[in-house]
């Protein structure tokens, strides 16, 4: 009797789950639903954002756009910086505790809140970027894609490096066996064999930064406008439900939830691509 | 000849580079270490951790009769206890039990489901777990913003990483010993609770303080539920200060800026003692 209570209440706790996950996706699209009625796709491809009540008018595109380029740019630049790291602990220190320095120092920086991370880019790397004359205040698109640059590197490190660990040995060894210096085992034996793994380890980094709010929002200026040049001021989907959230209410209420919505819709893809990469790798 | 020269510096200039660029990589963390230290620990005294923090009137006045600012975050440390402690409560008997239900029906329909909720969960990002507990608990049950929000967006946050922890941990002990418990007569629910729950509990307490440490940080999903208050509060159905939310007010307020060293100091801290007790627990009673 007290078995099937428990095995009830096992199957109870995951329906929950099940619960939490539906009812997410139905707030999302109830609260949106308004918006949507009001603009229809129009929200999306609209790029003018406007809460004064004699005009009002809510489009999501500049946020939409400032969210694919800020993450975007953090990926093409997470690649070169967090593959060092990767062929560190996964290849040349594998299994020594130099790697597991590495990899802890680098868990350290996922350990980072975001709020510190945005505290430390609007007082060093700001400061970095107006002195090098890059732009006059040192808000904008790139600053805000360097923050999420740093931010996702150690879920690209530490995934890829286990992909990079994965690759057989008896490739390895016969690959040296024929005189290979160690680059060259990378060029042409980690590289093909791990590259799927790697490539979906960055997919599923991009997802973190898609989301991240904090930091961005301290970073990117805060203007409602599609960014024009890699310096100019922006906001992304996360950073406008930050900032507006609060004093929302009505249409504009609606439209922030929209937002959100589809936020989760880019992030869902994003994620279920890369997780899909790696399920096809694990048979 | 040359050739084989040529092949070698090769192969050790990419070394050196790799190396050039993990010490790049790892700079800004040594900048922002450096950064809180260097600001933050001087302002680390008992009153900073007794006194509520200052209002901008108090500081707006200690500042133009030249007094130093008073005032500590004692209303944030309360209310991070608080929030995040309700959010456990909640998300780690629920995130034990799906774990253990992923762990025992693996090759179940129904667990293919759950197991890809969990994903999803996983990857959703904060502010929309913030719309969602504004949603549920800030309009329907508390009518207004409130601490109790708060820990529901963040146990949501942490569920994913608690169930697969506890599934993971499970599934890592040998079968013969859940064979063995049943064999001797014990029931189902004695053989989980009281064999299989211990044995994984090491790497069962890993994934808690582990997200523990990513979700007492956050403070996005925050700013749309518990809002924040000037004084300490212990009702739970009522706006909550938490530290997170302490430094976004500090950062906002020109009379208070001050302040954010030390809480920014103080939480990066708190972060890291969840994180390497984690790791500790981890190394030191792994399953042989």
């Amino acid at each position: 009797m007290k078995d099937r209570l428990f095995k009830i209440s096992l199957i109870a706790t995951c329906a929950l789950v099940l619960l939490i996950m539906g009812g997410i996706i139905y707030t999302l699209a109830k609260g949106a639903l308004p918006t949507f009625e009001e603009y229809g796709l129009g929200f999306i491809t609209s790029s003018d954002w406007n809460p004064n009540p004699n005009n009002e008018h809510y489009g999501a595109l500049p946020f939409i756009a400032g969210t694919l380029i800020t993450s975007t740019l953090a990926l093409l630049l997470c690649i070169p910086l967090s593959f060092p790291i990767a062929i560190f602990t996964g290849y040349y220190f594998k299994g020594t505790k130099v790697a597991s320095i590495i990899s802890d120092i680098v868990d350290m920086l996922a350990g980072v809140p975001s709020i510190v991370y945005g505290l430390w880019g609007f007082y060093t790397l700001r400061p970095i970027i107006v002195d090098l004359g890059l732009s006059q205040q040192g808000f904008g698109i790139f600053t805000a894609s360097i923050i999420l640059t740093i931010m996702i590197i150690p879920y690209a490190t530490s995934l890829s490096s286990e992909f990079i660990k994965m690759v057989p040995n008896d490739l390895k060894e016969a690959a040296f066996a024929m005189g290979s210096t160690k680059l060259e085992v990378i060029q042409k034996v980690i590289f093909p064999s791990a590259s799927s793994g790697i490539i979906a380890s960055y997919i599923l980094a991009m997802g973190r930064a898609l989301g991240e709010t904090m930091a961005v929002t301290m970073l990117i200026g805060n203007v409602n406008l599609i960014p024009t040049s890699l310096f100019s001021s922006g906001n992304t989907m996360a950073s406008v439900i930050a900032n507006q959230f609060g004093e929302a209410d009505g249409i504009k209420l609606s439209s922030l939830i929209a937002i959100g919505l589809l936020l989760f819709f880019i992030t869902v893809v994003i994620n279920t691509i890369g997780r899909l990469i790696m399920k096809k790798l694990k048979v | 000849m040359n050739k084989m020269k040529y092949r070698r510096y090769k192969d050790k200039a990419f070394l050196y580079l790799m190396f050039l660029i993990t010490i790049i990589a790892i700079t800004p963390l040594a900048s922002i270490i450096f950064e809180l230290v260097a600001k933050g620990f001087n302002q680390l005294n008992i009153s900073f951790f007794t006194e509520v923090a200052p209002t901008t009137l108090d500081s707006m006045l200690a500042k133009s009769t030249g007094n130093p600012v008073k005032g500590g975050i004692a209303n944030g440390i309360v209310g991070t206890l608080q929030i995040v402690g309700i959010a456990s409560l909640m998300a780690i008997p629920l995130g034990v039990f799906v774990g253990i239900y992923l762990a025992e029906n693996s090759n179940k329909k129904f667990s293919t489901l759950v197991s890809f909720s969990t994903d999803l969960l996983a990857g959703i990002p904060s502010i929309v777990y913030g719309i969602i507990a504004y949603a549920w608990i800030v309009i329907k049950i508390t009518d207004g913003y409130s601490g109790f929000a708060g820990s529901v967006a963040l146990s949501i946050m942490m569920l994913p990483l608690v169930i697969r922890s506890t599934e993971e941990s499970i599934k890592m002990i040998p079968a013969s010993l859940k064979e063995a418990s049943l064999a001797l007569g014990t029931s189902y629910r004695k053989t989980i609770l009281r064999v299989i729950l211990p044995s994984a509990m090491s790497g069962l307490f890993t994934g808690i303080l582990l997200s523990i440490s990513r979700v007492i940080g956050e403070t996005a999903p925050l700013i749309l539920t518990a809002l924040g208050s000037q004084v300490i509060n212990l009702d739970i159905t009522k706006p909550t200060s938490a530290i997170p939310l302490l430094i976004w007010e500090f950062y906002n307020d020109p009379y208070l800026i001050n302040m954010i060293w030390s809480s920014s100091l103080f939480l990066m801290l708190l972060v890291l003692i969840f994180n390497i007790s984690a790791k500790q627990i981890s190394k030191r009673w792994a399953i042989q």
